[in-house]
């Protein structure tokens, strides 16, 4: 058994004492100037959630512009720039910077160190994707917002021709900001993985969402990277006219579909891989007994890593790639679904034999584990790429993806933000408004995103500003709106539960579900310096082993096999 | 509601993907049924009852493992074998002969045939006939899709795309551009008018005729304004010679209109061909389609029913 994780001497000095300040400060300064990880990720997790709320009235809007055929509510222009913003927003200032303000939060307290591995860096990670997320938005007022979609194909985002307004322009260095950021904080988390773990706390005694973040630093820095060099090449087709993707010149449309997705495919799993990670974490938790299957669970995840990186293609079905990369595409795609399969059986049997409370962020996890898999289903349909050739770009699509990200990761967040709460503010969330919560969330979600599977097939295009009155295509889109609003709802009360439970909780303790990983050895809320000392690591599970030491995992064979 | 959509097709091809599409609800459902069924299982059973202590620990099994792992491999072994059979019948992979092209524009479809005729927006087919249709564009990315024939394509400019189209029955196939290719994107729609083979051809031969001389004072006077307005530098009238300069090989900017009163609607489906929506359109093409290259030549109504009576009659 290896205690002695950590390398004798260790790459990144202990945080003995506090960082250097200016100041001793308070109020606002002292969120402006902080450099500690908790801060920086509360700081995260409000901006995104404040950029959700921007994506859900973008959202709302072309929801009210598509309720009736022939709506003139919106122009296609207004709705152009909205569906591109929503998409953008949801995409790269809410379920990324979200996740990552929780792999921030989080990951130092669950490995048992006091603060990331580059405080500073942290720091500068957020404030880019904060002014990034800003300069996105500013675009509005400085000549119009972009309007190519969110994965903007060229040439229609790469010519002046085509894109008159400036939008493309912020979308490219926005975003690139965004990124930059993201690659930072990526790092940051690496190294605090794999060099601040407390004694003790072995590779293969990480919890699972410590597992799931390190991979998916993994991945942005394998796919990041790319998107920002599609950015360059926009940017420089735009502005300096270096047809990359002008065709007259010799330029390549597909070259940018292949950058674009070389980056875009994973970027589906840095959306889903932390939020995996959580429903690792909850479902134990409520379950009362360890994940079936950790190896399993934490090897899928591997091996979903490496085989997302060879998924590109199947985004390009429709464009021509010919039969032979259709076939490589669709065998890779095809793949990745025994690994997702293996993580989704192991979290439902982790219900066998269990004893389950059923509190609110235990039921977005249950959501989140059928919601998600529907969205799993209809992807392997579009690994089976004839099927694809039909579905690709009709709304078949937007429900797919919408219970992927909104039923999987958003559901998984928030399960996550209902379990992590009492330890972030120190008291403890309404489980009343919670329910309420998630029962509008959960109706709204389905009636907003099933019927779009079936104007799909009957053959909505995504991206129109209106359609013609075919039969069913107003009902069914009307249905769709009216869930919209539904979920818009839950998101109301969510707003009222987190601020009514922030001012009046009860009053949460420091390990209030009894639970199992580090973080809850921390006060609720963890003091500036997290720990005073780290409890002994013996197992998966040190404050289990704390709490229940006639039963602790470390006691038990069966358990430590092999960690 | 399925009437028409891609699980009602009406081609060998559409039929084929038809099948694999249900193949694989069919067997994904019977895969991932066990996860909602499991859960109805689990969920009441094992619930949290008072003064109940925690279950046993235990920490997974091997085998089930290694059961939900095999299970869906094979099961996408038959999927892939099934991929594969759909494929081949489904798209070409290159095509050698071209029966047919298919051009996209910002925003309409341009339909090129081999004996010179060319549509807009409503392509006629023969029906029992596999055709080998050859997909460019001429500025951004389209993608022609008809939903009951088959799958769709995309139009990549600087590139072309192979796809087969066919129908069984006569009838008409609603259709429309799918990859977002701009403002006028909505409307970008289209109609497959699938017909037997003897009424296709004479529909082939008609379109093949120049455009019918204007007959009636008000025709000749809207023939004189189509020629003084610089319309044919845009829209072709094959056989007037107001447009003789303009070859077969000029770039076309908008639909050839040669035979316009015999299309059902225009402007890519945002309005049914009729003189009085002809009359809305001439006014103001934008307030109509917002983002349409059309300029608008601020018409005097007088001037714009002189024109509708004349482009009504090119039938």
């Amino acid at each position: 058994m290896n205690t002695a994780a950590r390398p004798s001497t260790p790459l990144i000095p202990e945080l003995d004492t506090p960082l250097p300040r200016v100041t001793d400060p308070t109020g606002l300064l002292k969120w402006i100037g902080s450099v500690d990880h908790k801060q920086i990720g509360i700081m995260y997790m409000v901006t995104s959630f404040v950029f959700f709320l921007f994506g859900g009235v973008e959202a709302l809007l072309m929801r009210l512009q598509l309720s009736q055929p022939r709506f003139s509510f919106l122009t296609p222009q207004d709705y152009d720039q909205i569906f591109t913003m929503h998409g953008t927003t949801m995409i790269f200032l809410v379920i990324m910077p979200m996740l990552i303000g929780f792999a921030i939060y989080f990951v130092p307290l669950m490995i048992g160190a006091n603060d990331i591995a580059f405080p500073r860096f942290n720091a500068l990670s957020y404030w880019l994707f904060l002014f990034g997320g800003l300069l996105l938005y500013y675009s509005f007022i400085g000549g119009g917002a972009p309007d190519a979609g969110w994965f903007a194909y060229a040439p229609l985002s790469s010519e002046f021709n085509f894109t008159a307004n400036a939008g493309m322009n912020y979308w490219g260095v926005s975003l690139a900001a965004t990124g930059i950021g993201t690659i930072g904080s990526a790092v940051n988390l690496m190294v605090t993985i794999w060099t601040l773990r407390a004694p003790g706390m072995t590779l293969r005694r990480l919890p699972l969402f410590v597992w799931m973040v390190m991979l998916n630093n993994v991945l942005i820095l394998a796919a990041l990277p790319a998107l920002n060099s599609t950015f360059v090449m926009v940017l420089f087709d735009r502005l300096l006219h270096a047809n990359f993707f002008h065709v007259p010149s010799g330029g390549q449309p597909l070259l940018y579909q292949h950058s674009f997705w070389s980056f875009g495919h994973p970027e589906v799993y840095i959306m889903i891989l932390p939020a995996w990670g959580m429903i690792s974490e909850v479902i134990p938790v409520f379950a009362r007994r360890p994940i079936f299957g950790y190896n399993f669970v934490a090897g899928a995840t591997v091996a979903i890593l490496l085989l997302s990186l060879l998924v590109w293609g199947h985004h390009m079905f429709t464009a021509g790639m010919g039969q032979t990369l259709d076939i490589a595409f669709g065998i890779s795609s095809m793949m990745i679904a025994v690994p997702t399969g293996i993580k989704v059986f192991n979290w439902t049997y982790t219900t066998w034999k269990a004893s389950i409370h059923f509190t609110t962020s235990m039921l977005f996890a249950l959501a989140f584990l059928l919601q998600f898999t529907i969205g799993g289903v209809t992807g392997v349909m579009f690994a089976s790429f004839p099927v694809d050739w039909q579905m690709e770009d009709s709304y078949f699509v937007i429900a797919h993806l919408h219970y992927v990200l909104m039923g999987g990761s958003a559901f998984a967040l928030w399960a996550g933000i209902y379990y992590w709460f009492p330890k972030i503010t120190g008291r403890m969330m309404d489980e009343r408004l919670g329910r309420w919560n998630f029962a509008l969330a959960f109706i709204g979600f389905n009636v907003a995103f099933m019927p779009q599977h079936f104007l799909g097939m009957i053959g909505m295009a995504r991206r129109i500003y209106t359609y013609p009155d075919l039969p069913y295509w107003h009902l069914l889109n009307l249905i769709s709106s009216i869930g919209a609003a539904v979920l818009a709802i839950a998101v109301l009360v969510f707003i009222w539960n987190l601020i009514y439970s922030y001012l009046h909780g009860r009053v949460a303790g420091d390990n209030p579900w009894d639970a199992f990983t580090l973080e809850w050895a921390t006060a609720s809320p963890p003091a500036v310096h997290s720990f005073e000392q780290v409890p002994p690591v013996r197992s998966r599970r040190p404050i289990w082993d704390l709490n229940h030491p006639d039963r602790a995992d470390w006691k038990n064979p069966e358990a430590v096999r092999g960690i | 509601m399925f009437s028409h959509s891609v699980l009602n097709p009406m081609s060998p091809q559409g039929q084929a993907i038809s099948n694999l599409f249900i193949f694989l609800m069919i067997a994904a459902g019977a895969l991932f049924a066990g996860l909602p069924l499991t859960l109805a299982y689990t969920l009441p059973k094992y619930r949290h009852r008072p003064g109940q202590g925690d279950p046993p620990q235990t920490y997974g099994v091997l085998k089930m493992e290694l059961v939900w792992t095999t299970i869906p491999i094979l099961l996408l072994i038959g999927v892939f074998g099934a991929t594969i059979s759909t494929m081949r019948i489904a798209q070409p992979n290159a095509i050698k002969t071209v029966d047919l092209t298919v051009i996209g524009h910002q925003w309409w479809w341009e339909y090129r045939y081999p004996n010179g005729v060319v549509a807009a927006n409503i392509l006629h087919i023969p029906t029992g006939r596999r055709l080998n249709v050859a997909l460019k564009s001429a500025d951004v990315i389209h993608s022609f899709w008809v939903p009951e024939l088959n799958g769709k394509m995309d139009a990549v400019p600087g590139q072309t795309n192979s796809l087969w189209l066919e129908a069984d029955k006569p009838g008409i196939y609603e259709g429309a551009c799918v990859e977002f290719c701009g403002t006028g994107h909505a409307w970008m729609r289209l109609s497959v008018v699938a017909q037997p083979p003897a009424q296709f051809d004479a529909w082939l031969r008609q379109q093949a005729r120049p455009a019918r001389q204007p007959s009636t004072a008000m025709q000749k006077a809207g023939a004189r304004l189509f020629a003084q307005y610089a319309c044919a530098s845009c829209h072709l009238l094959r056989g007037r010679p107001s447009n003789t300069h303009l070859g077969s090989k000029a770039v076309v900017i908008a639909p050839d209109l040669t035979h316009f009163a015999s299309r059902p609607f225009f402007g890519g489906g945002v309005l049914d061909n009729t003189p009085a929506n002809l009359v809305t359109w001439l006014h103001d093409p934008n307030l109509v389609k917002q983002g349409v290259h059309m300029p608008n030549f601020q018409l005097t109504p007088s001037q714009i029913h002189e024109l509708t009576a004349y482009l009504e009659s090119l039938t």
